[in-house]
């Protein structure tokens, strides 16, 4: 008896489960999309257009940087 | 009191309800229509309650999947590294360790900036959270929080406060302050409360809200003053692992990711679920936006990284190799974009070009798997932790 009640609870939680998924789907499935083409251009403009501004990339002088070691002075 | 920090990006009269209200622009059968979030969830729920079983659930289910993936696939009329194939290769690159951190006493499992871009917040293994300023490595603060495997921490913006959590279920912030002496833990202020581990946190754009992820499945929006949840985020079905906030000019959304394999992008204001990816073959470790907000990485066990588009809806680039067999447990970009660090457990880092899809660079130096890789604000350096128990900064 027991574990027919509990396959019963289980059934309707499966139902609302699906219900929430179903939902879900129809609201995915409604959003606006652009095509690849156009994203990936957007990508690739953002990047080159701060591609100057990136430390990591460009490289800055050690001088410039507080991680890099500067070069010791030498007393002549 | 909290902070709204939340504007709408349009706000007007809803095409169904006539109500001023923020919208949500969607498109029904190709027509552009605004409606209200309630409108839309009325509009989803539409013709549910009529005869449905599992099985025409089931069956709606199925169709609606196809039809999603129809519709993504209509827009791939090309992939990302062709269209990259005109700009101009990568250099080569030679970055090396500058700093090493040593003082923890076990496997460092997270770390973050803060907007100083000099001090860094880690946590570890042992429980211990360590506050360092980078530049001289010297140990700030210390505390010991009461539970083991302390998986996440962050610096608030302001610089004034950590957050942390793990084992305990918990987040909690801890004001830091100038007096070196003062014991921090006396002022800890529990905030979050989750059914299952803390498996990251963020603070948004100000010290007052905290988003959290956990191994309960849920994500989760708090008031750090009154430890309020806001907010809640239902929609994995496993372990979220990993958060982060879209980059505050682009709007209130953040992405998660989780051991269902899928990244969820949220709107933070409303708790829907608006897009959701599943092509990883495996847990999802790590997700990271794109600096402009258009798309964001992940790092996943099947030992691939991956960029989603989120206007395209869908994957636009993998950085794999067949010789990289290990799974990749945190990536982070570069501030333009072009590359994206991540961290792996066969313990190196790999640099990849996030354009062409090519790596740029390995780097060596980790003595143990790479949990935590994080870019400096100003994206001079960035920082790994490691379960070498060490922090390495390199540039």
């Amino acid at each position: 008896m027991v574990s027919k009640m509990s396959s019963k609870m289980v059934g309707s939680n499966n139902l609302a489960h699906a219900r929430r998924m179903v939902q879900q789907l129809r609201v995915e499935a409604s959003i606006e999309r652009i095509k690849v083409s156009k994203a990936s251009a957007d990508l690739m403009r953002y990047c080159g257009e701060h591609a100057k501004y990136d430390p990591l990339l460009m490289g800055i002088p050690a001088s410039e940087n507080p991680f890099k070691d500067k070069k010791p002075c030498i007393i002549l | 009191m909290c902070d709204q920090t939340f504007l709408a990006i349009t706000f007007g009269p809803c095409d169904n309800c006539s109500q001023n209200k923020p919208l949500m622009n969607i498109y029904l059968k190709n027509e552009p229509i605004n409606y209200c979030s309630l409108c839309v969830e009325l509009m989803a729920c539409q013709g549910l309650a009529k005869g449905e079983t599992i099985h025409t659930l089931k069956a709606e289910s199925e169709t609606l999947k196809g039809k999603l993936e129809e519709e993504r696939a209509k827009l791939h009329d090309v992939e990302l590294h062709q269209v990259a194939e005109k700009i101009e290769a990568l250099g080569q690159f030679v970055m090396k360790t500058r700093r090493t951190l040593k003082g923890h006493g076990n496997k460092v499992l997270c770390m973050d900036w803060c907007r100083d871009k000099r001090r860094i917040v880690s946590s570890s293994q042992d429980g211990k959270v360590i506050v360092w300023d980078a530049y001289t490595t010297n140990k700030e603060h210390a505390v010991t929080m009461p539970c083991t495997w302390v998986m996440a921490c962050a610096y608030a913006p302001s610089g004034c406060a950590v957050a942390c959590g793990g084992l305990d279920n918990k987040c909690s912030v801890y004001p830091l302050s100038l007096d070196k002496n003062e014991n921090l833990a006396a002022k800890k202020k529990s905030v979050a409360m989750h059914t299952n581990y803390l498996s990251s946190c963020s603070f948004t754009n100000s010290d007052m809200q905290i988003l959290t992820s956990s191994g309960d499945g849920t994500c989760a929006l708090w008031d750090v003053e009154s430890g309020q949840l806001l907010q809640s985020f239902h929609g994995h079905s496993a372990d979220v692992l990993s958060l982060n906030l879209a980059p505050s000019e682009t709007g209130n959304t953040f992405v998660s990711g989780g051991c269902d394999k899928k990244a969820n992008v949220w709107d933070m204001r409303s708790g829907q679920n608006v897009q959701s990816f599943e092509t990883h073959e495996s847990d999802i470790n790590s997700v990271k936006y794109y600096p402009s907000g258009d798309a964001f990485a992940t790092g996943s066990d099947d030992a691939t990284c991956r960029l989603y588009d989120l206007r395209a809806d869908r994957e636009v680039a993998i950085y794999s190799k067949e010789s990289i067999i290990f799974g990749a447990s945190s990536v982070d970009f570069s501030l333009s974009g072009r590359l994206l660090f991540a961290g792996y457990n066969d313990y190196t880092i790999n640099v990849w070009d996030v354009l062409k899809g090519t790596r740029v660079a390995i780097l060596f130096g980790h003595e143990n798997r790479v949990s935590t890789v994080r870019v400096s604000p100003d994206g001079t350096a960035f920082c790994s932790g490691s379960w070498d128990n060490t922090l390495r900064i390199w540039a």
